[in-house]
C-alpha cells in the first residue's frame, strides 16, 4: 500500500519541486542580505568596542586594559554589590513567582490572561514611578540600603520570569502530575519539590538567569538611587580611564551572552526530549 | 499484595491467591454542580470489596467526577463517600490511599521507571532499598523489568501506562482507580493491557473502579457495569446482564447495536411486523400507543420459511467473522440489522426477498421517534 500511494505522490511532486526551487533561492538571497545587515549591526559596535579596549594611549595593542580590570578602584565593591544584588534579587523572584505561577496554572487558569498582563507592567511604567512605589511600601530597616535596589529588581524582573515560568508550566501537564504526586501520598510541599521543579528545571534556569543578567546590567534604577553597581561603576570610571571601562562592558557583553547560550542549549536539549516522546 | 515478596521473578499470568480482600466502598447521593451543569445528580452506588466495577457512559455523564470525588480531587455539594464504612468527608487526596492511573500519560518525566514506581512508598517514608525492592517487583509484575532505569520519554505509551498501574499498585492501594487508562493507546496494545489490569486485578483482589467511555472495555473487563447519564446512575448490573436485559432504552440504545422497529401497545403488550410480544421496562402499558420495540440484532433471524414476522429485501452484508451482519429493507424505509451466522447467509444476495423473524421472548420498549431506523451503539 504504502509504495502504490508514494509513486504516483511522488510524480506530482516533481514540478512542484522544480517551480520552488526558485523561489528558495530567492529566500535565500534575501535571507544572506538579512543576515549580513543583522551581523554587521551587531558586530561592528562590538568590533569598534574590542579594538579600543586592545589599544594602548599610544596606540598600540595592549592587553592592560584586560588585566587591570580587577584593580581597578571601585570594582570589587561594585561588582560585589551587583552580585549580591542578583544572589537577593533571583531568590525573592523565585519564592514570590513560581508558588504564583504553578497556583495560578493550577487553580485558577482562567486568570492567566490577567497575570499576563499584570506581569508586563513593569516594563511599560517608567522607573521613576517604579522607584517610588517600592519606597512608599519598601520596609524602613531596608530604606537607605542598597539593598533597597533588590526590591525594584524584583519587580522589573517579574515580566521575564512569568513569562518563562508560564512556559515551562504550560509544556508540562502540571494538573495530571500533581494529582498523580497527591494520589501517592506527595504532600504539596514534596509534591512542588519533587515532582513540579524538577520538571520546570528549563524554566527555573533561563529564568534565574535572565534576573542575573538583567541585575548585572541594570543603569538607570541604581544610577537614579546613587548607588554604585557594576553599571553605574563602569559609566562613572569611563571618564578615568574609557579603555578599560570598555573592556569590562565587554567582558560583560560576554559574559551575558555565554549564560543566554546555556539557557538556549539546555531549552533544546529538554524540547528535543519532548518531540522525541511526541513522536511515539 | 504482600505476597510479592515472596516472588523473585513473578509473572502476571501466574496464578496468585489474594492474601488481602480489597475494601468495599460507598457512594451515597453524590451531588456535585458545575455552574449550571449537575455533573452529579443524586449518585449512589455500593462497589463490594475485590470487586472490578465500570463505570460506562458518554461524555459529560460524570464518570470521571465520580472517580475524581472517590479520589479527593473534586468537593461533594452533597453525599458521602465511605470506603470500608469509613468517611472519607475532609481526607484529603494524599491520605485517602487510593492509586490511581490517569487518562493521560502521567509518569514523573524526571524520574526513571523504578523512581516512579518508589515514588509512593518513599512518600510514605520506606527505607531506599525496600522501595527499590519493592518497585522491581511491581515492575516485574507488569512485565517491565528490564526497563526499569527507562525514563518515561525513553517508553512507549503502554509501557508508561503499565509503569503507572505498577506505580499506582506499589502504594497497595485501598481503592485502585482508572481514569480511561487505555484511551491514548493504540487498539492492539489497548486490549492486551486491558487484560493485564483485569488478570492482575483478580489475583490482588484490589476493589477498582474503571472509567470508560468505551461499552467493549467495560463488558469485557469488569465483574459489574454501571451506565451513567447526567450524573445518574441508569443500570447497575454483570455485563452480560446489562446487555441482554437493559433496564432502560437509553442503556439498551448506549450498549451494543439495537434495532428499533415501530410496534403499537395492545393490552397484551407490543404489536410488532404483525406479532404481539410480552413488553418489559418502564414503557408505557396503554394500549394503541405507537412505540419503537428495541431488539438486537441477534434476536432477529432470516428464513425463507411461511409465517415470518416481516418480509424485506436485503440491502447489506457485513462479514463479522462467525456471524455476518445483514440489513434487511423491511417496510416503508424501515431498514433492520439482523446477526445471522455466516455460513448460513453466504450465498444470500443483495437485494434478495428475506422472511424476519423475532426470536426474543419480551422486548423493552420506547417513545416512537421518527423516522424508525436501526441504531449503532457508538463505537470508540
Amino acid at each position: 500500500m504504502v509504495a502504490l500511494v508514494a509513486e504516483p505522490l511522488d510524480e506530482l511532486e516533481v514540478p512542484a519541486e522544480e517551480e520552488g526551487t526558485g523561489k528558495h533561492r530567492r529566500i535565500r538571497w534575501w535571507r544572506g542580505i538579512v543576515l549580513f545587515a543583522v551581523g554587521a549591526y551587531f558586530i561592528i559596535p562590538f568590533y569598534a568596542a574590542l579594538r579600543f579596549s586592545l589599544e594602548g594611549s599610544n596606540g598600540k595593542f595592549t592587553l592592560s586594559a584586560f588585566t587591570s580590570i580587577p584593580s581597578q578602584p571601585g570594582f570589587g565593591a561594585a561588582f560585589a554589590l551587583s552580585v549580591r544584588l542578583a544572589v537577593i534579587t533571583t531568590v525573592i523572584t523565585m519564592v514570590l513567582m513560581v508558588p504564583t505561577a504553578v497556583y495560578v496554572h493550577l487553580r485558577v487558569p482562567r486568570l492567566r490572561r490577567l497575570f499576563d498582563g499584570i506581569t508586563v507592567l513593569p516594563i511599560v511604567i517608567p522607573p521613576v514611578v517604579l522607584i517610588v512605589g517600592v519606597l512608599q511600601v519598601a520596609p524602613t530597616v531596608l530604606k537607605g540600603t542598597p539593598d533597597l535596589l533588590a526590591l525594584v529588581y524584583v519587580v522589573l524582573a517579574m515580566p521575564f520570569v512569568y513569562r518563562s515560568l508560564d512556559a515551562g508550566l504550560r509544556a508540562i501537564d502540571l494538573k495530571t502530575l500533581v494529582e498523580a504526586s497527591r494520589s501517592l501520598g506527595g504532600r504539596w510541599s514534596s509534591t512542588l519539590l519533587r515532582v513540579v521543579l524538577p520538571n520546570l528545571r528549563a524554566a527555573l534556569l533561563s529564568a534565574t538567569i535572565l534576573t542575573v543578567a538583567l541585575v548585572l546590567g541594570e543603569f538607570t534604577m541604581a544610577s537614579l538611587d546613587q548607588y554604585q553597581t557594576f553599571p553605574v561603576w563602569i559609566v562613572n570610571f569611563e571618564q578615568d580611564d574609557a579603555h578599560v571601562s570598555t573592556a569590562v562592558s565587554l567582558l560583560a557583553l560576554v559574559g551575558t551572552w555565554l549564560l543566554l547560550l546555556l539557557i538556549t542549549s539546555f531549552d533544546r536539549r529538554q524540547s528535543r526530549r519532548w518531540l522525541r516522546k511526541e513522536s511515539r | 499484595m504482600k505476597v510479592l515478596g515472596n516472588r523473585a521473578k513473578a509473572d502476571w499470568r501466574a496464578p496468585l491467591p489474594a492474601e488481602r480482600a480489597g475494601a468495599s466502598v460507598r457512594l451515597s447521593g453524590l451531588r456535585r454542580s458545575f455552574g449550571p451543569t449537575k455533573a452529579l445528580n443524586g449518585l449512589s452506588l455500593d462497589i463490594a470489596p475485590g470487586e472490578l466495577v465500570a463505570l460506562l457512559g458518554p461524555s459529560g455523564c460524570g464518570k470521571t467526577t465520580a472517580l475524581r470525588v472517590l479520589a479527593g480531587f473534586e468537593t461533594l455539594d452533597a453525599g458521602h463517600v465511605l470506603v470500608d464504612g469509613q468517611d472519607l468527608a475532609g481526607t484529603p487526596a494524599q491520605k485517602r490511599d487510593m492509586g490511581m492511573v490517569f487518562q493521560s500519560y502521567s509518569l514523573f518525566p524526571n524520574m526513571d521507571a523504578v523512581d516512579n514506581v518508589a515514588f509512593g512508598l518513599r512518600m510514605r517514608g520506606h527505607a531506599a532499598r525496600a522501595r527499590r525492592d519493592k518497585a522491581g517487583e511491581l515492575l516485574d509484575l507488569v512485565g517491565l523489568a528490564v526497563e526499569a532505569k527507562k525514563f518515561p520519554h525513553q517508553m512507549s505509551g503502554g509501557q508508561q501506562q503499565r509503569v503507572a498501574l505498577a506505580r499506582a499498585l506499589a502504594i497497595e492501594p485501598r481503592v485502585l482507580l482508572l481514569d480511561e487508562p487505555l484511551s491514548a493507546l493504540d487498539a492492539k496494545v489497548r486490549l492486551q493491557l486491558r487484560q493485564q489490569i483485569r488478570s492482575l486485578q483478580q489475583r490482588l483482589q484490589t476493589t477498582t473502579v474503571f472509567v470508560t467511555h468505551d461499552q467493549e472495555e467495560a463488558l469485557s473487563i469488569a465483574d459489574r457495569v454501571c451506565v451513567m447519564r447526567d450524573g445518574r446512575i441508569e443500570q447497575v448490573d454483570a455485563p452480560a446482564d446489562l446487555y441482554a436485559r437493559p433496564a432502560t432504552p437509553f442503556v439498551a440504545e448506549f450498549v451494543g447495536t439495537m434495532n428499533r422497529i415501530p410496534g403499537v401497545t395492545e393490552s397484551g403488550g407490543v404489536r410488532v411486523l404483525g406479532r404481539l410480544l410480552a413488553m418489559r421496562g418502564e414503557g408505557t402499558t396503554n394500549p394503541g400507543v405507537p412505540v419503537d420495540v428495541l431488539v438486537r440484532p441477534e434476536a432477529l433471524s432470516l428464513s425463507d420459511a411461511p409465517g415470518s414476522d416481516g418480509r424485506g429485501i436485503v440491502t447489506n452484508k457485513t462479514f463479522l467473522g462467525a456471524v455476518t451482519r445483514v440489513q434487511v429493507l423491511v417496510e416503508d424505509g424501515l431498514g433492520v440489522q439482523v446477526d445471522q451466522p455466516s455460513e448460513e447467509v453466504a450465498t444470500l444476495a443483495l437485494g434478495a426477498p428475506v422472511g424476519v423473524f423475532i426470536a426474543a421472548p419480551d422486548v423493552l420498549t420506547a417513545e416512537r421517534r421518527a423516522p424508525a431506523a436501526f441504531h449503532e451503539a457508538p463505537s470508540n
